[in-house]
């Protein structure tokens, strides 16, 4: 039997008042995806999530999530999937158990396999040692974890996240992703709304949102690439000066500052050239210079400024 | 499908009871405030109508007057304060509140008596505190009635005969009744329902639980009753709560049909939940639902005939009185304990409050949906 497929949406909108905070959306998600909606906040990636959670009605276009259709067949969609808003909606006065199995007893899991799914589901979050505690007494990344451990209760074919990292520290983000990648494993189909750039690189393939709608999606390597831009990376001490003084060549479209090193935009391949010697001229000590692929903040950039 | 549906009310009603037994402030409103509205309506009613702080005018210091003063202090509802020295003196006590019933006893009254013809004698009353008033003035008159029944019993005809002239300062109707702690079920009931309710309700949407919720196979039906079932059994409690309390430490008779009680309230309770629906959908913090309770339990209370008489009120507000649920909760609830009334006196208001109670749940249910879609 094949599944139909995870997610499409054909001009998907959604208005508040005068503001189009969905507009037009196409969407086709393959099952066994690890999806990254990926934007700024404001670009329209909560409000996509909560249309094909079937939470929000569409003002037009429709979606079908795992082949049922949201505007009609909300309610069997939620059988389907998984959800964990940007809060993780947890019960900070009930315990991380009590937390579990209130979405065990909403979600209906029988109780022949409660027990073994609810180990496991502490097991891989390492929160076994934690059972009995407040859920508000637990660390941000714990929180996420139970709150991903809820959403998974009843083995949901479809994960919706909504910027599932946000204010987690990097360790537990780490862990978090291992768990997303096990998930993916056992063809789960996840998708995830995120601001940073480096977890959208995670993704099997992601859709830049912007105003609404999406603007470019492809693999993470491939959005890179798309962007038919040479690109170096150059290594000095003096990166601001070194930064206003690349800005004046000629042939350089854009300078952006990462820590100790220059990100040089160019628009032909030559201007490499010009730059060096450029800086040798001002005396700035060049330790190392590289051509690079541009980054997904580079493309974002370059994408929204068109 | 049913059963299913069955399980997860009831999974949300325990959640409920979980997470208000184990936060303080849910609490308090269960339990400290019923006992604590019963304590101070009951409390200013019942004790006030002992020791009334009173001034004694005496100008005519005869035997007759020192008698007339001393049978009227001994039963203890009298405590003679003040003996001030001219009329002057004895309307700025009034005004300044030191005494609230004042005894005018004119030069003549004992001469008067002796020659056996009609004389009189002035009482007081401060008014503003109508039920004390009330009450004043009854003993009084019973004291005085006496007093006058045992001279003509000492004294052969023809009959002597005292004029009692009443009159109550600032508000001469003194129309309002001592039903007080009935009432309290009332307003204990609406005020804790319609926190619980609001509050919970918006709690969810606060943490964000409400989001999560609404992505699981529970209807919005099924939401909405797990959402005031666990309430409406604090409503049923808290009513016990009181009326035990009452009954115990007040003394208030229950001399009607003691089951119309708990089919009242359930009727009662259909509007009070379905306004704390309403108030969940127009709150967005915690802080907004309470105050917005406030906004709605004062008028609410105020316009319900519990401490104002309605026929008092100006035309306009009297109508509105109408829509307003406590109105006709506080006639069922005073009927029963009181009067002792069945169903055959008040089925009038059990109707009405059914209609309003039908109205007001069906159209917060509609707009509770609407708000989570």
């Amino acid at each position: 039997m094949t599944l139909p497929p995870a997610i499409i949406a054909t001009g998907l909108s959604r208005s508040f008042g005068s503001i189009h905070a969905v507009n037009k959306l196409d969407l086709a998600i393959d099952r066994g995806e690890l999806y990254g909606l990926v934007g700024p906040d404001g670009a329209g990636k909560t409000t996509t999530m909560r249309l094909l959670t079937g939470i929000l009605e569409p003002t037009s276009g429709e979606a079908w999530v795992a082949g049922f259709p949201v505007r009609t067949e909300a309610e069997r969609i939620k059988e389907k999937i998984g959800y964990m808003s940007q809060r993780f909606g947890l019960y900070e006065d009930l315990t991380v158990m009590e937390n579990i199995l209130f979405y065990a007893d909403i979600y209906e899991v029988a109780r022949s396999v409660r027990k073994a799914r609810i180990e496991r589901l502490l097991g891989f979050s390492n929160l076994t040692p934690f059972v009995d505690r407040l859920a508000g007494k637990l660390s941000g990344g714990m929180k996420q974890k139970l709150g991903l451990a809820c959403a998974l209760v009843h083995t949901p074919e479809i994960l919706f996240l909504d910027e599932p990292t946000n204010g987690v520290d990097p360790v537990s983000r780490r862990d978090f992703w291992r768990i997303l990648y096990d998930l993916l494993r056992e063809g789960v189909t996840i998708v995830l709304s995120t601001s940073y750039l480096d977890e959208a690189e995670r993704c099997t393939r992601i859709g830049l949102m912007h105003k609404g709608t999406i603007i470019i999606e492809d693999r993470p390597k491939n959005v890179r690439s798309s962007l038919a831009m040479p690109m170096m990376e150059v290594w000095t001490d003096k990166v601001r000066t070194a930064g206003e003084i690349v800005r004046t060549v000629e042939g350089v479209s854009s300078v952006s500052v990462y820590g100790d090193r220059l990100h040089i935009g160019l628009k032909h391949k030559g201007a490499a050239s010009a730059v060096l010697v450029m800086l040798e001229r001002e005396g700035i000590a060049v330790q190392d210079y590289r051509e690079i692929l541009p980054s997904l903040e580079d493309v974002f950039i370059t994408m929204v400024e068109k | 499908m049913i059963q299913d549906t069955f399980e997860r009310i009831n999974q949300m009603v325990l959640k409920e009871f979980i997470q208000i037994f184990r936060d303080k402030r849910m609490k308090a409103i269960v339990f400290v405030i019923p006992l604590l509205q019963t304590m101070v309506f009951g409390y200013a009613v019942t004790m006030d109508v002992n020791h009334i702080p009173t001034a004694v005018y005496d100008v005519d210091r005869s035997y007759e007057s020192r008698e007339l003063v001393r049978r009227l202090t001994a039963p203890g509802y009298f405590d003679v304060l003040y003996r001030p020295g001219s009329p002057d003196e004895l309307r700025d006590l009034l005004d300044r509140s030191k005494i609230t019933f004042a005894l005018q006893i004119d030069r003549g009254f004992s001469a008067d008596l002796k020659r056996r013809i009609p004389t009189s004698v002035q009482v007081l009353v401060d008014g503003t505190d109508s039920n004390t008033g009330i009450v004043a003035l009854d003993y009084a008159n019973r004291i005085i009635l006496k007093f006058q029944r045992d001279l003509s019993a000492t004294r052969p005809a023809p009959a002597v005969r005292i004029d009692l002239r009443q009159r109550a300062w600032y508000n001469p109707e003194l129309k309002s009744k001592n039903y007080n702690v009935p009432g309290v079920i009332a307003m204990v009931i609406m005020l804790t329902s319609l926190l619980l309710t609001s509050m919970a309700v918006v709690r969810e949407r606060e943490i964000g639980t409400m989001e999560q919720l609404m992505v699981t196979p529970l209807r919005p039906a099924e939401l909405i009753l797990g959402k005031t079932i666990p309430f409406a059994i604090i409503a049923f409690f808290d009513m016990v709560l009181v009326t035990v309390f009452g009954v115990l430490v007040f003394d208030i008779p229950i001399n009607g049909s003691l089951a119309l009680l708990p089919l009242s309230t359930a009727i009662y309770l259909l509007s009070i939940l379905g306004i704390g629906l309403v108030i969940s959908t127009v709150a967005k913090t915690q802080q907004q639902a309470l105050m917005s309770t406030f906004l709605f339990y004062m008028p609410a209370v105020l316009l319900s005939g519990f401490m104002f008489p309605i026929e008092n009120m100006p035309e306009v507000f009297q109508y509105m009185t109408y829509l307003n649920p406590l109105r006709y909760f506080l006639v069922i609830i005073r009927g029963l304990f009181l009067k002792g009334n069945g169903m055959s006196i008040l089925w009038p208001q059990m109707a009405a409050l059914l209609v309003i109670g039908v109205a007001v749940i069906s159209f917060s249910a509609l707009r509770f949906r609407k708000r989570l879609g």
